[in-house]
Parts: C-alpha cells; structure tokens; sequence
C-alpha cells in the first residue's frame, strides 16, 4: 500500500521502513499510515512552494520535515493542519482529507505553529480553559485534564500567571500542552524549538517525548538543528526548493553520503547539489 | 482507514447544538477574561461619546430645527451617541483580528475543529459585551444631561436586543474588511474611511428632513439608520419609531445573518 516516492533520490524506502509501518493489524490488513501525502502541490502566484511532493507517516512516527529557509516546510504542514488549501494533490490525516474534511482532521490533530500562538493576554490556566472548550471536552473532565497537562509540561506553579510574563521555553510547553488536551493521532510542530536556550529545547524535547508515548501520537515537526533530528526523529524527509529531496532514517541518509557523514553533511550536499542541477523552483 | 485503539473513529458531537454552544462561549469568554485583565480600556472608550453629548449636544442645541418633533435636541440626539459609540467600538474589531493574526493567536482557534461559524459569532458576541457597557455609561450621562429617558422594562429589553444586534452587525462588518485588506495599515486608513460616511449618512445627529435628497436616500439604505430609528422609540420616554420597530429589527437582523455567512467563510483567509 505503501508507494515509492518517485523523487527520493537513490533510496530504497521501501526496504527501510520504520517497523510500525510493516507490522500488520490483527485481522492481517496492513495498518494504514496517519498521515499520506500524494503529489501535493501549492503555488503563491508564480512561485511553486511545495511542488508534487508525496509521503507517508505511521501511527506513532516521529518524522522530521527539514530543509533550507523558504524549502517550503511550513507551507507543507500548513496545508496538513487544513490551514492552507493545496493548488493540487491530496492529503489526508488520520484517514481523514484535509480539503474535503477538514473540520474532522482538526478534531484530530494538533497543530504548533512557528509563531506563538498561546495568548499573552491571558494566563496559562485560561489558555488551557479557551482550548479544553473548543476541543469540546467534556466539562465534567476539564479540570482534571488541564491539571494533569499542566504538571506533565512542568507549568502547574506558573498556571496563574499571564503568558506575557513566560519564558520562551515556557510558553512553547503551554503550546504543546494546549495542542494536545484532546489526545490528538497527530502533533505537529512547526520549529518548535527555535528560539530557545538548549535547556529549554532539552526540556520541550522530554515533555513531547512523554507526551508521545503516553497518548501514542505521532509527531511531526520542523527543525534546523539537526542534532535534534539525530535524537529525536525515527525518519526525515529532505525539502529543498519545494521538493522532496530525500526521505529515510537519519542513519539511512548518513549512509548515503559515506560512513563519517554527518546529518549536517547531508543536509549541504543534498541542498547544494539540488543547486546546481538548477532542480528547483521556477 | 483502521483506527487505533487510542483514537476511536466514533462520531464527535460537534454539530451539536450545546458543544457549539461551548464553542462560541470558549471564544466570546476568552474577550470577557481580557476586558477583566484590563478594565481601563473600557473606561477611555466611554470619553468619546461623553464628549459627544455634552459639547456636540449643547452647541447644536441651538441651531434651529435640528430638534425632533417636540423634543429637545439632546433627546435627539442621545439615541445617535449611543448608536455611534456602539459602532466605533465594534468597528474595532476587524483590526483586533488583525493583530491577533499578527500576533499569531488566531492560529490557535483556526486550528481548532470548532465550526468557523462558531468563532465568528463568538466575537461578535463578545463585542456586544463592549456595547452594552457602553450603553449604560451613556444612560447615566444622558440621565444627568436631563434626557427623558425610558426605564419601562420591555423597553430596556429592547434597546438591549438592538444593541446586541448593531455590536454583531458592525463587528462582523468590520472583520470582513479585515479579511479583504488583511495589514493593520490598510485596515486603519479603510476604517476611517468606512466609519464616517456610515455615522454622517444616518438619521444619527441630524433629522433626515434637513439632508439633501441624496444623502436621505443613502440614510435609508444605512443599517445605523435603523438602529437610531430602534432606539428612539425604546430608550425615550416621549420617543416614537419613525419606520417600525419591526422593520428596525427585521433588517439589522437580517444583516447580521448575511454578514455572519459572509465573514464564516471569508474569516480562514485571515491565516493564509
Ligand atoms: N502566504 C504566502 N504568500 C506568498 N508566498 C508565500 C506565502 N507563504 C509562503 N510563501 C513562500 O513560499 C516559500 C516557502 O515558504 P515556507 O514558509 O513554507 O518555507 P520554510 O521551509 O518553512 O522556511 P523557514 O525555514 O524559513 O521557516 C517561500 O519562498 C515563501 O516566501
Ligand atoms: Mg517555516
């Protein structure tokens, strides 16, 4: 069921697909993947974006979205969370479509977008209450739910005060805590620690790992620190100028550029190559 | 696709009438929360129309035939400032959405599975918040200033309803020119622009009798014009509807509506 990705250049992804994706449901039938993207294609005027790009994303995977500023990254997870339609191609998340559907993959995904978006105004309590509502959970469990979330993501003592006065770190907790009240199938984070001191991205880093584990979602996010995407990350997917350039495990795509290669190697050759073919946008 | 233990695929009631509910409450409360945090902002909104009933009020009082028929000119003119004081306070709104976006907090309620109508009438609420407190600053004010005012409890009702309505309609106006022109920049010099024509071409400070043809006519299409015309004949004691209450109602009703289905589904441009 899985496709090969015609602009995967020279690797076999099939044959190193996470085990989650080969692994089959009890009735024998393959588990179909949380996210699929197929051919997916949005232009601003004449700029190409995201040009036909195609992946898939198991139950549980953690996959990483890298490339240059301007790849075309967000604009690829913004039309996953149904916050941009595609020019063409399709995508659904959680077995739901993002154009036809998209009130039903809001239900079931959570979405941190580069830019904060908790609410300076209010406090981190009342961010958590505004979210718990309009993800309807149920009044009964609001409370104990929010608590819960807040304790996980190390905020219970700072719940009371207004989100003006947080740190960097802190407020991207209150984010995530926020994006995943209603127990999404999919978080997705777009540079979520960008900005923030390593203590803090250490700390984002082990509440979302936690969270992932106990809610077993699957996690998606962008990144220009590719040390995360070496801890974090079961694979990555490569955007240069709008396509995908490759698309594996990190070790996958180390080993492609030879045995001392580093992710950061990786990252210059493919985008440089890619450069100098002139394989980009028009 | 087969779920997963941890995400059934039951159906979530969010069509729903009370989880709506919830949802256009979630939004309307989260403006109230902010008002509470920072309550002067209120009280600097209730300078302007102050200023309008005593200075505008006392020196027009004088020009000749500018007063109703029998009234004096301050009761004319008490159900104008509480329309206009409405309106620039709800013509706000559009650039909060703005700033909101800018500020990226937008972002989090368009993610959100709640129904765009849900969000658009939560604001629209919460700027009805902002009118009704507006209007008991110029009850008081016009009280003291000797205006005649109605107290009867249907009519207090009424003029409630009417500004409920005028808060939505204007909010909800001025959040789709926000969707259209999309910088706080364009939105300030369009706002101006937009504000002033619909306060002077309405029966709000002057008696249609004395405009030119024209202007009259524009009045007529005006839904402020209804909104005056409303609140003549609730808030004053001696006051009279000069169209109909019913017609008063039925078309910033039916505006309200329209602009609600419009700015639904123009309300996602805004993070795009
Ligand atoms: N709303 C828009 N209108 C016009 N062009 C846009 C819009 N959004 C994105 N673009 C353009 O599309 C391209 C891809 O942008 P995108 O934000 O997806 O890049 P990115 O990979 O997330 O970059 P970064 O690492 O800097 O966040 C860029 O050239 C950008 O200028
Ligand atoms: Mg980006």
């Amino acid at each position: 069921m899985r496709k090969v990705n015609g602009r995967c250049i020279g690797l076999e992804v099939v044959s190193r697909l996470p085990r989650a994706l080969k692994m089959s449901s009890k009735q024998g039938a393959p588990v179909a993947a949380v996210v699929e993207v197929h051919d997916l294609t949005r232009r601003f005027g004449a700029l190409t974006a995201v040009d036909g790009v195609s992946f898939d994303i198991a139950p549980r995977e953690t996959f990483a979205l890298i490339g240059p500023n301007g790849a075309g990254k967000s604009t690829v997870m913004k039309m996953l969370t149904t916050m941009l339609p595609p020019t063409s191609g399709r995508a659904t998340v959680a077995g739901y479509d993002v154009v036809r559907q998209p009130q039903d993959v809001r239900a079931r995904i959570g979405y941190v977008p580069q830019q904060l978006s908790a609410d300076g105004e209010l406090t981190g309590y009342e961010n958590m209450l505004l979210s718990a509502r309009l993800y309807l959970i149920p009044a009964a469990e609001r409370r104990a739910r929010i608590a819960e979330a807040l304790a996980m993501m190390d905020l219970t003592e700072a719940k009371d005060r207004r989100v003006q006065t947080y740190s960097g770190g802190m407020a991207r907790r209150l984010e995530i805590a926020q994006s995943t009240l209603h127990r999404p199938a999919v978080l997705f984070m777009d540079e979520p620690t960008v900005g923030l001191d390593p203590s803090g991205r250490r700390a984002v880093w082990r509440h979302v790992q936690t969270l992932r584990d106990q809610i077993g979602a699957a996690v998606v996010f962008t990144t220009h620190y590719m040390d995360e995407v070496e801890e974090v990350c079961d694979r990555l997917a490569l955007i240069h100028r709008g396509r995908l350039a490759a698309i594996g495990t990190p070790g996958d795509l180390r080993a492609r550029e030879g045995s001392e290669a580093t992710l950061d190697d990786v990252f210059t050759d493919l985008t440089e190559t890619a450069s100098r073919t002139g394989d980009g946008r028009k | 696709m087969i779920p997963s233990p941890t995400h059934p695929a039951r159906p979530i009631p969010w069509a729903t009438a009370t989880g709506y509910a919830t949802q256009v409450m979630a939004v309307a409360d989260a403006e109230v929360l902010k008002l509470r945090h920072d309550p002067m902002d209120l009280v600097s909104r209730a300078v302007q129309p102050i200023l309008w009933l005593v200075l505008f009020g006392q020196v027009m009082a004088h020009v000749r035939g500018l007063s109703g028929a029998g009234g004096s000119y301050i009761d004319f003119l008490a159900p104008g400032v509480l329309a206009q004081s409405v309106l620039f306070v709800a013509i706000f709104y559009g650039l909060s959405a703005i700033w909101e976006r800018d500020l990226g907090v937008l972002h989090r309620y368009m993610v959100s599975p709640a129904p765009r109508s849900a969000l658009v009438i939560g604001k629209a609420l919460a700027s009805t918040i902002r009118g009704l407190s507006q209007s008991i600053v110029i009850y008081v004010c016009a009280a003291l200033l000797g205006v005649r005012l109605s107290f009867d409890p249907g009519h207090i009702l009424g003029v409630t309803v009417l500004i409920v309505l005028a808060s939505a309609l204007f909010s909800t106006f001025s959040l789709i020119i926000a969707c259209i022109v999309k910088t706080r920049e364009r939105f300030m010099g369009i706002g101006q622009f937009l504000t002033m024509p619909i306060f002077f071409a309405s029966n709000a400070i002057y008696p249609v009798s004395v405009m030119p043809g024209w202007l009259r006519a524009i009045s007529r299409v005006n839904p402020l014009s209804y909104e005056v015309d409303g609140l003549r004949a609730l808030m004053l004691s001696a006051g009279a509807s000069q169209f109909g209450l019913g017609l008063d109602f039925g078309v910033l009703l039916v505006v309200v509506a329209g602009l609600t289905l419009l700015a639904t589904r123009m309300y996602p441009r805004l993070t795009q």
